[in-house]
């Protein structure tokens, strides 16, 4: 019995701490394999490459913390990316144009909210709904075509940095910070973890769960709109593409982070440290010169992998 | 159809003594109707016990005192004045505070935080206002310890107390509010016998302290121990109201089951 008692204390807490213990095997592992993996260049490119997705992450931690999920989240940032695109090509500088960007996908986030806050869709088919929607608009807006963009604050974006830290990543932290301090200091991060914990028993306090969900799926899209400039800034383009795989690695790098998909318990750096574990697998993956099409494959290995651990989380 | 529903006025008890009136309340589930039509009274400074069989619809009128439910029709009246609540916080407001049957906690959140759900102290102004955090843990460790035999640790996660220690804190968060109405539905039904004493002893230091308590209770025992006044139901109506020292079980007993007529 006690044995295990133990096992189970041990398997959780591997499963509490899946993503730093998985992000410190992997850079072991490549940092062994391949001689480049941890030169200072690499890294600076990994957490340059990881901004997006940790963006994208954060705003999914959010509404996974509520219970729910927006499936929309990666086809939204597509949205605000063409937004940007034609806003900027009409004339509109740039920041005008990432407002555009953010209220566009804040649009789609809007819509979300409603359907699922008011109308009491079933998350999982309004935000099935709106990716569809949202990828129809932006292949509608944009006639199918990628929109150049030459804006020197783009430029910006992508190649400034302090020391290693290059902008997007410097950017994706501050998101991080301030969603920590949301999350776990303010009124309205307590009301979301309620929520996701007791739709019920917060209801019965006084809690609008309306207003909750509803603010929850705005954040997810506002995020998706701030992650849609790092997105346009690497490519130099929006593109009308479709991002399956960023909508994927955001719930991926949630569920590593140790957030359960039934909700009430919120996590911020978990789900950051998930992003960085994910780009660090592709990233290492491709310095070892493994096939592109093995990389899906590894990532989801991760995942299921994680989704096992989890089950033996601390309740 | 012969009228055996109580009026809420009648008796010898001025209208002006009634802190809170129930007037044909009506709710509805889908083809449920939970409440058809149920009266009932509070008087000051009492403690006035609803009993009844499951499924009679006790919880159902809570819910509707305590502003979960919105009642289909009927009127609600406090110290004289109709009121409608629109959601908790409106009752709240108003001086109702409430232990719920399934005692509304949040399993996922820690003791000090259910305690403030939905009312937390916060520091700072406008949209920099941050929780209070300190404070609210004090709080609730002052308020918890009169109650409980063994108190949880504030900062422990709901979902790790036992049955009692739950009910403890749902009751101590009711309690501590300095409110003019406490309603209790089955507050002791999963604690020892030491708990429940502590339990009835708070619901009579309220009573003492000029608080109205509602008692929602299936402990024939503890009703005849702690009240002042019991109203039954049966059915989805309040069927009879007698002072608790002019009655006893037995009658009670047919009056829940409808053996004797009011
Ligand atoms: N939210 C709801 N949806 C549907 N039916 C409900 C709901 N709440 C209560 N009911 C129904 O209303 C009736 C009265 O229920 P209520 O919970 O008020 O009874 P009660 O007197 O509190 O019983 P108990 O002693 O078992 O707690 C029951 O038939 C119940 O099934
Ligand atoms: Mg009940």
């Amino acid at each position: 019995m006690q044995a295990v008692a133990a096992q189970t204390r041990q398997l959780s807490f591997w499963a509490e701490n899946a993503a730093p213990i998985g992000l410190v095997a992997l850079v072991i592992v490549f940092s062994i394999l391949s001689p480049t993996f941890l030169t200072l260049g690499n890294i600076r490119a990994m957490l340059v490459a990881a901004a997006i997705l940790v963006i994208l992450a954060i705003g999914q931690a959010f509404v996974i913390t509520t219970g729910g999920i927006d499936l929309s989240i990666s086809a939204t940032m597509t949205l605000g990316a063409i937004g940007f695109g034609l806003a900027f090509s009409n004339g509109l500088g740039f920041w005008a144009s990432a407002l555009v960007a953010i209220l566009s996908a804040m649009l789609i986030g809007l819509i979300n909210g409603l359907l699922i806050a008011k109308g009491k869709v079933t998350d999982f088919i309004a935000t099935l709904g709106t990716l569809s929607v949202a990828t129809g608009l932006a292949l509608i807006i944009s006639n199918g075509k990628p929109i150049n963009v030459n804006s020197p604050e783009l430029l910006t974006l992508t190649s400034g940095s302090l020391g290693i830290f290059g902008y997007p990543i410097i950017l994706a932290a501050i998101v991080a910070a301030v969603a920590w301090f949301v999350m776990f200091r303010t009124r309205f991060g307590l009301h979301v973890q309620a929520v996701g914990g007791s739709e019920e028993s917060a209801v019965a306090n006084g809690i609008s769960a309306t207003k909750v969900r509803l603010a929850v799926y705005l954040i997810a899209a506002g995020l998706a709109g701030l992650a849609a400039l790092l997105l346009v800034a690497r490519v130099g383009a929006a593109e009308p593409a479709i991002n399956t795989q960023f909508l994927l690695n955001s719930i991926a790098a949630v569920v590593l982070g140790g957030v359960s998909l039934t909700g009430g318990k919120a996590k911020i750096v978990g789900p950051v440290i998930g992003a960085l574990l994910l780009t660090a697998l592709t990233n290492g993956l491709t310095l070892l010169g493994v096939s592109q099409f093995y990389q899906p494959l590894a990532v989801g290995l991760v995942v299921v992998l994680a989704a096992l651990l989890t089950r033996f989380q601390k309740k | 159809m012969t009228n055996t529903q109580p009026s809420p006025h009648t008796g010898t008890t001025p209208a002006g003594d009634f802190i809170l009136t129930a007037t044909d309340i009506k709710k509805s589930f889908g083809g449920v109707h939970a409440l058809k039509g149920a009266s009932m009274t509070m008087r000051r400074g009492e403690i006035t016990a609803l009993i009844g069989d499951n499924g009679a619809g006790k919880s159902t009128m809570v819910r509707s005192l305590s502003g979960i439910h919105k009642p289909d029709s009927g009127e609600i009246t406090l110290d004289g004045k109709t009121v409608s609540f629109d959601n908790p916080n409106a009752a709240r407001n108003h001086g109702i505070e409430t232990v719920q049957q399934n005692l509304a906690l949040v399993e996922d959140l820690t003791v000090w935080q259910n305690f403030f759900l939905g009312r937390e102290k916060t520091h700072g102004f406008g949209p920099f206002r941050t929780l209070d955090r300190r404070v609210m843990r004090s709080t609730a460790e002052g308020m918890l310890k009169d109650l409980a035999v063994n108190v949880p640790p504030v900062s422990s996660k709901v979902r790790r107390l036992s049955g009692g220690q739950r009910q403890a804190v749902a009751i101590a968060r009711a309690a501590g509010w300095g409110s003019k109405i406490v309603i209790m539905d089955e507050p002791t039904a999963a604690l020892g016998v030491q708990e429940t004493a502590r339990v009835e002893g708070v619901i009579n230091t309220l009573r003492d302290s000029g608080v109205a308590v509602l008692l929602i209770s299936h402990n024939f025992d503890q009703v005849m121990r702690l009240s002042d006044h019991i109203w039954v139901m049966r059915a989805g109506t309040a069927v009879a109201e007698r002072r608790t020292s002019e009655t006893n079980g037995a009658e009670l007993v047919a009056l829940i089951t409808g053996a004797k007529a009011s």
